[in-house]
């Protein structure tokens, strides 16, 4: 039997296809501005026997295919267990949001935190502030290598943390730096979330911000914590949610 | 609505372009929340009438009531004792706060920080949208939060309008002596109002009035606790909502007719959902007519809210008061003692809100809590750390929600108590055994 997850999110859309349970196939394209069409090419291309959909754009097959949904949450907690045994705590950084999930061993969430309305400190964020600096955006995480400690962004909010960045360049200060304050303040904000769940080993990071190498390294350093990343880590969402049709 | 009142509005001052606009948004709400729910009990008909013609006939029979020499009385507070308003002869009224109206106007005169509570009653004055703020003689202010307490200085300058009653922040002997103070001073106010009297004969009529109310309110509660429940939860709040602004012996009539039908419904297991469906309590600020949007998401999600652990819920009606053998000076202890007992997050510590939720968890069966919040709502977003913990003693799935009347965080809302719905599914399923426990 072929089983397929898809996760509508903010950024792309991932499509994974499992034969058995096992991987067989995977995409991810723009989300743009007709996901509907995007999800229908994909899925329209290969057609599992089981499907459901998870991410923000969810409904919006349920609503035309009638096609069965679920929270990311529940899928990316779903993915990670799978793909990490071990793992207790997920920080999910997608196109919009950040949560911190809580798991039990059974791999069930028992609680969570996510961000309640703006962008701020999501993987847009890093988007808008990787292209103030004039930095690709899967180079900014190796972007990270300022010294100092005293360059600070103090603003969450993507607009005024832009105006902020602009501030600094025009300062002077070198963009290593403000690339590597902008880092921290994401990683500020994402220990203050889960302070508000319980954290048990192993962690695992999740989402398309999983990518960035200096965000993990941050983790690591200011949790004192091993940080496990799946070498996709923005397909475990759709993974899970393949993974949710044979259960 | 059933006719034209343009006339009337015109004369109220109300700005009618502007409240065109809103009665056609919520007409257009009530159509896509309230009637296109499913198998509804036909004993709705009459509530779906009375919200057709919020600002129509009821405000109709306010003018009406006045021509008669009675007064109108607004409040925003369950702390203001209908028993002696009703006592008076006037009529008691809960005034408009649960829409996002008028943000912009509202502004001019509080922070852009301030809870949608306050703000929306500000806006609906300020863009001259509320008929019930025009038709009263006298709007009841309190001492509840800050953020009231403040507005209701302005809200004065605005209406000219506004006696405050304060209540206090503790429940002990110098407060309870402070709050007898202050509630014979009301019912004085209210006796030079309207020129009448309150006699211990009155209040307990009025008491009667007001217990039968509850006690409807209390039936319909506890109907919710059957699997399936025979009513929605959204069903349920509207009744609460309307319950502070209908006439209290219609409203109790319709009520217990209302009621005789769920209870055949119950007989024949006949819900608002599949048996089974997941059984949400909610608790926190109150949920102001028309704010149905937390009820919304949770019942478009598959599940039920089975009760309200509100001001605009439980909180109301939960104790009566019973002046059957009291004399006037005694009568008096008695309102003071109802009204300074309940558990509202004013008050420090609030213990008893604690012991309540644990109650009605186990009443209603319920499955989950989430703790609603208004943003700046401090007393209730503070108290949220203190219902997660109580909420942890019974090993039930909890949420917190902060939220506002506007429709910006829709999404976000949407994923988290649907996630919180699966958390639900996921702790059923690995207790089964052992839920029937959990909840005794």
């Amino acid at each position: 039997m072929t089983t397929g997850g898809i996760d509508i999110g903010s950024r792309y859309i991932k499509y994974v296809i499992l034969e058995d349970n096992k991987p067989l196939k995977f995409h991810k394209m723009k989300t743009g501005h007709d996901p509907l069409t995007s999800c229908n090419q994909l899925i329209g291309a290969d057609k599992p026997d089981r499907l459901i959909a998870t991410g923000y754009g969810r409904y919006l097959l349920e609503i035309h295919d009638n096609v069965k949904t679920i929270t990311e949450i529940k899928a990316v907690a779903r993915g990670a267990k799978d793909i990490f045994p071990t793992c207790r705590t997920i920080i999910d950084i997608g196109g919009q949001d950040t949560k911190v999930i809580s798991l039990n061993q059974d791999g069930d969430v028992t609680s969570f935190e996510m961000n309640d309305r703006c962008a701020a400190g999501t993987g847009k964020f890093l988007e808008v502030m990787a292209n103030a600096l004039n930095y690709a955006i899967h180079e900014f995480g190796h972007q990270c290598h300022g010294k100092s400690d005293k360059i600070v962004i103090n603003n969450m909010c993507t607009v005024f943390a832009e105006s902020e960045v602009i501030g600094l360049i025009t300062r002077g200060v070198k963009r290593e730096e403000i690339a590597k304050a902008l880092h921290v303040s994401i990683v500020n904000r994402v220990i203050g979330m889960l302070k508000r769940i319980d954290v048990t080993t192993d962690l695992v990071f999740t989402g398309g911000c999983a990518y960035n190498n200096c965000l993990k390294n941050m983790f690591k350093d200011r949790l004192q914590i091993e940080i496990l990343v799946n070498e996709n880590p923005d397909i475990l969402a759709a993974y899970g949610a393949a993974l949710l049709c044979s259960e | 609505m059933s006719k034209d009142y343009k006339e009337m509005w015109n004369n109220l001052g109300l700005n009618l372009k502007a409240h065109d606009g809103l009665l056609s948004v919520l007409t257009e709400a009530y159509k896509n929340i309230y009637l296109s729910q499913k198998n509804r009990p036909k004993g709705m008909g009459y509530f779906d009438f009375v919200v057709s013609e919020v600002h129509g006939l009821r405000i109709e029979e306010l003018l009406e009531a006045k021509e008669s020499g009675r007064k109108i009385i607004g409040t925003f507070c369950i702390f203001v004792p209908e028993e002696l308003v009703l006592a008076t002869d006037a009529v008691f009224i809960g005034l408009c706060s649960g829409a996002d109206i008028g943000s912009d106007e509202a502004e001019k005169y509080i922070p852009k920080n301030t809870c949608a509570l306050i703000k929306s009653f500000m806006g609906f004055k300020a863009s001259g949208l509320c008929p019930y703020v025009e038709s009263t003689d006298l709007i009841v202010g309190e001492t509840t939060c800050d953020g009231k307490k403040k507005a209701f200085e302005i809200f004065n300058d605005i209406t000219g309008k506004v006696y405050v009653i304060e209540v206090p922040n503790k429940q002990g002997e110098t407060d309870i002596n402070l709050w007898k103070a202050e509630i014979k001073k009301f019912a004085e106010k209210l006796e030079n109002l309207t020129g009448k009297k309150i006699t211990i004969e009155k209040l307990r009529a009025a008491s009667k009035i007001v217990n039968n109310k509850r006690k409807a309110l209390q039936r319909l509660s506890l109907l919710r606790a059957n699997d399936p429940s025979p009513i929605s939860g959204l069903d349920a709040l509207l009744i609460n909502q309307i319950s502070f602004y209908d006439d209290p012996i219609r409203f109790t009539l319709k009520l217990n007719e209302l009621c005789d039908e769920l209870d055949d419904r119950v007989r024949v297991g006949i819900g608002a959902t599949k048996k089974g469906a997941k059984r949400v309590l909610i608790g926190g600020s109150p949920m102001a007519i028309p704010n149905w949007k937390t009820h919304a998401i949770i019942e478009g999600s598959g599940a039920i809210v089975v009760g309200e652990e509100a001001c605009v819920g439980e909180r109301s009606y939960r104790t009566l008061v019973d002046l059957d053998n009291a004399e006037i000076e005694e009568a008096y202890d008695i309102i003071t003692n109802r009204y300074i007992s309940l558990d509202c997050a004013c008050f420090t510590p609030n213990n008893d809100r604690m012991k309540n939720i644990k109650d009605m968890v186990r009443t209603l069966k319920a499955d989950g809590f989430i703790h609603y919040a208004l943003q700046f709502c401090t007393p209730y977003t503070m108290e949220s750390y203190k219902a997660k913990n109580t909420i942890a003693t019974i090993s039930l799935p909890f949420l917190k929600i902060e939220t506002d009347y506007s429709m910006e965080d829709m999404g976000q809302l949407k994923t988290r108590i649907e996630a919180f719905l699966e958390m639900i599914k996921e702790s059923n399923s690995k207790n089964n055994s052992c839920c029937s426990c959990r909840r005794k």
